[in-house]
Order: C-alpha cells, then sequence, then structure tokens
C-alpha cells in the first residue's frame, strides 16, 4: 500500500508516543540500576540497618517482604481459584449470584489501595482483632490481636489482590476446550470429577501466571500496609502471625520522606528499590515465560 | 486385550461373553489405577465431592463480602460524626465541604489545617488538589497511551507488537512506590534544573510519575479495543479506497471508541486513587490553587496515609480521614461503573456489527 503524507504523520505520532514511553521506562530502570547496582553486596542483602537507617543492610525488610507474601498467597490464592471455578464451572451466565459476584470483583479491582488500608484498619485490626482479644483476654487488657502485625498486613493484601487472581484463573479456565468437559462428562465423570482431573490440570499454567502476577502486585504495594503492620525499624525479625515487619517498599518510603539525611541514604534508598524492583520483575518474568509456554504448548 | 491375544494359546477355554465384560472392565480399573463401579451399580457422588463444592460456592461469595464490608467497616469508621458530641464539639459537619469564615482571615476560605489551636478540617482542597494532579497526569497519559496503542494496533509489525505488550506489562508491574521514589529523587531535580520551580515538589512532578501508572492502564484496554475492531470493516473501507488514515480515524477508533473511552476512565479512576507517589512527590501542602501548577499539593489519598498514623482512634480527625475514604470509595466505584458500561457498550457493538 502507498501511504500518504498523512498516513506517515499519523504512524510517526502514535509512534512517537510509544517511543517517549519505552523511553521513560528504560530511563527509569537504568537510573535505578546504576545508582543502586553499586550498593548491593552480601552485607546489604544479609545484615541489618544501622540505628538511623542510612546504613547497614535490608534482610529484615527483604524477610518481612518474603514472609507477607507467601501468607498473603496462602490466604487469598485458594478463595481467587474458587471463586474462578465458581464462576466458569457451576455458574450458569445468568445465574444472579454470578452476575453479584462479577460485579464485586470488578469493583474490588478498582477500589484504591489505600481504601484497602483504611479497611485492613478498621475491620482485621479493630473489630476481628479486638473482638478476639475482648473473647480471650476479656475487657481493657493490652492489645494482642488487635495491633497491626503481619497476618493482618497479608489479609488485607489478600483481599486486594483476590480480583486479579480471579480474573486470570477465570481466563485460563476459559481457554480449556469445551470438548475436554463434555468428554469428561459423557464418560460419566462427575462435575467435580471434571473440575479436578480435567479442567484444573490443563488450565495450569494459565492460573500459575495469574497468581504469580497477583503475587507481584501484592509484594510491591505500600499503601494498604502503613497502618496495618508494616514497621519502620525492627531489631528482630517476626517469628509470630502477631508481630510486626519490615517491607521493602515501607522501607523505602519511610527513609526517602522521613530520613532526617536524605543525602546519607540515597546509597542506601537505591539498593533497596533495585532489590524491590528485581523481586517484583523476577516474577512478572516467571508469569510471562510460563504463559508464552502455556501459549506454545496449546497451539 | 487385543495385544494379548495372539500370544494366548489358543486351546485355552475362552471365558463366556459375561465374564469377559468383567475381566475387561477389572482389568481397566487395574490400568487406571482407579477402582471402577462394577457393572449394574449406580454411581454415587462421594460425600467429599458435594462437601467440596459447597465449599467453592461459599467461597465465591468472598468478593461480594469484600466489597460490602470495605464500604460498612469505613462507613462504621466515619458515621458516629453524624450524632457524637465530642466531634460536634470539635467540628462543623458544614465546615467540612463549605468555606468559612474563620477568626483571622479576611474573606470565606477552604482550609485543611487539621493542627493546631482550631482544626480546619475542609476536604474541598484535598478533592481539588487530587483533581488536579489527576488532570495534569491524564494530560500526558491519555495522548501516549491512546496513541501508543493506534500505533501498535494499527502500524506495528507482529515483532513489535510481541515486544511491546510485555514491555508495558512490565511498566504496569513496577510498584507505585518506586515509581514515587523516582519522582522524588530523580524526576525532582531534573524538572527543578530544567524550569526552576519555586517548590521543588509539586503537581508537575507527581503527575509524571503518576501517568507511568496510567499509561499501561489506558494502552492494555485501548490496544485491546482496537484489536477487536472486525477486520471486515477496515478491509470494507480500504476496498472503497480509504486512505490507511482514513480508515484508522474514520473507521477502526470510531468503532473502538466505547473501549477507548473505558480505559481513560479506568485509568482516571486508577489516577485518582493512587497514593504512594503522591504521598511522595506531590509535596503535600494543601494549598487552594487550581490551576497553578508548579505549586505543591496535597490530595485525598495522601493525607489519609500521612496523617492517619498519628490520630488516636475514634478522635474527630480519625473520623474525617475514614469519611475521606469513603468518599474515595465512592467515586472510583462510579468511575469503575462507568467504565464497566463501555466496556459492555464495546462488546454489544462490535457483536452487533
Amino acid at each position: 500500500m502507498n501511504y500518504t503524507r498523512k498516513d506517515w504523520l499519523l504512524a510517526g505520532l502514535s509512534g512517537t508516543a510509544l517511543l517517549i514511553i519505552l523511553a521513560l521506562l528504560a530511563v527509569l530502570l537504568g537510573q535505578i540500576v546504576m545508582h543502586g547496582a553499586p550498593t548491593i553486596s552480601g552485607e546489604f542483602l544479609s545484615g541489618s540497618p544501622t540505628a538511623d537507617m542510612t546504613g547497614g543492610g535490608i534482610w529484615p525488610a527483604i524477610y518481612g517482604t518474603v514472609f507477607m507474601t507467601l501468607l498473603m498467597t496462602l490466604a487469598g490464592v485458594p478463595v481467587g481459584i474458587a471463586t474462578a471455578v465458581y464462576l466458569t464451572e457451576y455458574a450458569s451466565s445468568r445465574s444472579r449470584m454470578a452476575q453479584l459476584v462479577r460485579v464485586a470483583v470488578n469493583n474490588l479491582a478498582g477500589v484504591p489501595s489505600i481504601v484497602f488500608g483504611l479497611f485492613g484498619l478498621g475491620f482485621f485490626v479493630l473489630f476481628v482483632g479486638g473482638t478476639l482479644d475482648t473473647m480471650v483476654y476479656g475487657e481493657g487488657t493490652a492489645p494482642v490481636w488487635g495491633k497491626p502485625s503481619i497476618l493482618w498486613a497479608s489479609l488485607t493484601l489478600a483481599v486486594l489482590t483476590l480480583p486479579v487472581v480471579i480474573v486470570t484463573t477465570e481466563e485460563a479456565l476459559r481457554q480449556v476446550p469445551k470438548e475436554l468437559r463434555e468428554a469428561s462428562l459423557a464418560l460419566g465423570a462427575t462435575r467435580f470429577q471434571t473440575v479436578y482431573k480435567v479442567v484444573l490440570p490443563n488450565a495450569v499454567g494459565g492460573i500459575l501466571t495469574g497468581v504469580i502476577l497477583a503475587v507481584s502486585r501484592g509484594a510491591g504495594e505500600v499503601a494498604p500496609i502503613i497502618f496495618v503492620g508494616a514497621a519502620n525499624f525492627l531489631p528482630y525479625l517476626p517469628t509470630d502471625l502477631r508481630d510486626m515487619f519490615m517491607h521493602l517498599g515501607y522501607h523505602v518510603y519511610a527513609l526517602a520522606t522521613q530520613s532526617p539525611n536524605v543525602d546519607a541514604a540515597r546509597p542506601t534508598l537505591f539498593g533497596t528499590v533495585l532489590v524491590l524492583l528485581t523481586l517484583t520483575f523476577s516474577l512478572n518474568f516467571l508469569a510471562i515465560i510460563i504463559r508464552s509456554r502455556t501459549r506454545a504448548t496449546r497451539t | 486385550m487385543s495385544a494379548a491375544d495372539p500370544a494366548m494359546p489358543p486351546l485355552t477355554a475362552k471365558p463366556t461373553g459375561a465374564e469377559a465384560a468383567d475381566l475387561g472392565g477389572q482389568a481397566d480399573a487395574s490400568a487406571s489405577g482407579r477402582g471402577a463401579p462394577p457393572l449394574g451399580t449406580t454411581f454415587q457422588t462421594p460425600l467429599w465431592h458435594k462437601v467440596a463444592e459447597k465449599i467453592i460456592t461459599f467461597m465465591a461469595l468472598t468478593a461480594i463480602a469484600a466489597i460490602v464490608l470495605i464500604f460498612l467497616f469505613i462507613a462504621r469508621e466515619a458515621l458516629p460524626m453524624l450524632w457524637e458530641a465530642e466531634f460536634a464539639h470539635e467540628v462543623n459537619l458544614r465546615d467540612l465541604f463549605f468555606a468559612r469564615q474563620w477568626n483571622g482571615y479576611d474573606e470565606a476560605v477552604y482550609i485543611w489545617q487539621p493542627v493546631g489551636s482550631v482544626p480546619k478540617y475542609n476536604v474541598i482542597p484535598l478533592f481539588v488538589g487530587a483533581l488536579k494532579v489527576t488532570v495534569l497526569a491524564m494530560l500526558m497519559s491519555v495522548p501516549l497511551g491512546i496513541g501508543s496503542a493506534l500505533f501498535v494496533a494499527l502500524y506495528a509489525p507482529r515483532r513489535v507488537r510481541e515486544v511491546v505488550k510485555p514491555m508495558v506489562e512490565l511498566l504496569a508491574g513496577i510498584p507505585s512506590v518506586v515509581l514515587g521514589f523516582f519522582a522524588l529523587m530523580v524526576v525532582a531535580t531534573w524538572a527543578q534544573d530544567l524550569f526552576d520551580f519555586r517548590f521543588r515538589l509539586n503537581a508537575v512532578v507527581a503527575a509524571i510519575a503518576l501517568s507511568l501508572t496510567i499509561v499501561p492502564v489506558i494502552f492494555t484496554i485501548a490496544e485491546d479495543a482496537l484489536q477487536a475492531v472486525p477486520r471486515s470493516l477496515s478491509e470494507a473501507a480500504l476496498a472503497l479506497g480509504a486512505r490507511k488514515y482514513q480508515v484508522a480515524l474514520r473507521v477502526v477508533v470510531p468503532a473502538a471508541i466505547p473501549g477507548i473511552a473505558a480505559g481513560v476512565v479506568l485509568g482516571f479512576g486508577r489516577a485518582i486513587g493512587e497514593t504512594m507517589i503522591v504521598l511522595m512527590a506531590s509535596g503535600n501542602a494543601a494549598m487552594m490553587e487550581p490551576f497553578n501548577m508548579a505549586t505543591s499539593v496535597r490530595t485525598v489519598t495522601a493525607t489519609i496515609a500521612a496523617e492517619l498514623g498519628e490520630v488516636a482512634v475514634g478522635d474527630p480527625h480519625w473520623r474525617v480521614l475514614f469519611l475521606l475514604g469513603v468518599l474515595l470509595f465512592a467515586v472510583t466505584f462510579v468511575l469503575n461503573v462507568i467504565g464497566d458500561l463501555a466496556i459492555r457498550r464495546l462488546q454489544k457493538r462490535l457483536t452487533a456489527t
């Protein structure tokens, strides 16, 4: 096809938009790697922060982030997969409840992360934790459950990541050919047998992709956990579900905005950002790889 | 069986038909490792299947429960402001939304100043701040997002598309605290050198970082919408002698417009709810200057994040912060519904043609 000048103009303008975005991404990654890489050392990864947080390592923050992410995955992913199974395998598309669930999932995905933080504080910490405390220890004692902790932070983030798990799992389940289900049912398998012996094993790649994407999103969220469990500085690692914890993202926020000497904290900051970014990016890469593998085997 | 048959001595007594069927059934069962029910009995669904199905249905209710509980438990902390004496003593409900001429001021003003001898909790400056940053970010990200979606959907060769889409996903996967940090440490310094802002951290700096979170939203939804436009439409236009740019702007884009609009609306919702970027990079001074882009701004989300940690449970200030949460929830809820409706309309329109 022969392009006119207007064709070139449109292609050029839209191409420029794409180039600007990619350039911004490159600058962002370049700056962080350039300033962050010199800080990374064995000591930085395995040590504890010094008292003023400008030096030392970030091991408690790495540990806290991973611990919280695992708890969040354990709590949220089974529920998300079950919901997706319900929506695709059990509910008819006209069922009132399925429609309600869909509306809820869509809206849950759009709730701002800070609102999840308010919810975590109002519901998990004050209501659930507070009620547990009065039930177990009686009125008026020092809070044991009713205070910010790694448990409440993980549960809050589990709710936040729920829609991601549901939507991606649903997509994966829908890609399992209908014929497989029909063959299984025709052989006399029950619907449940069909789901867990035929549908789920065939969708496992897609589900895994969704789970990893959700986990990577949850690992990087800071706003929801500011009031429900993240700690500025903890001299010990969290061992109990009721402990508070250090978090890579929160560490970056606290250090960058509240440190008395930001210039001294600069290397630590860039190093921490690089570690956080490496963590979330490796999860994202894993998801992309798994997805392309599953696509390749299907076609 | 058939593979084993030739090896069998031909003179061995053949089992009768009924026995053969029975044997075959057993052989199959042992081969696949699970006990098939003997013929003639009806299969009973094991109890745990039924239990598991009940659990699945129950778990599916979690999403509904979550959205209801979120609203209820934020409202639960905010609503007592309507009847609590302690609250009424400190704050006049009218002052939350309307300007008031405070002692020592020449005129009625909108002020958010929660700490002081006379705390002032007017939420309008916070919403003005949020809108200012968001609109500014939209001005940058809408052209970038839609432009690159157009390029990828209409012009880019397949290979470019396969590289670009994961890159945009990567951008979407960057935690917002990292973008906020980037704005605070890098963009702010560069912007200062370039424009000589009075405030190092301001609406422009925050909006630049914010647009990086919205671009993937707009790009992804708009690109999907553009791809979903049936090929027959553009081919028909081309066959009628239209130029490629005419096909793009007069056929493909109009057909995909609900999807593009949905991307913009959902991007707007994302931007107004974004917390860490504005908290770190906007300067956080609540100023009522809607049209001056170089000033520091304080948004709704940043206010909640910055102040809630220092307030006692049940304090009037605490109640107002949860009220901000309720308002934010309501705004994004409405934006989501609009975005969803737009996407549904797109689907209907494209399946109808």
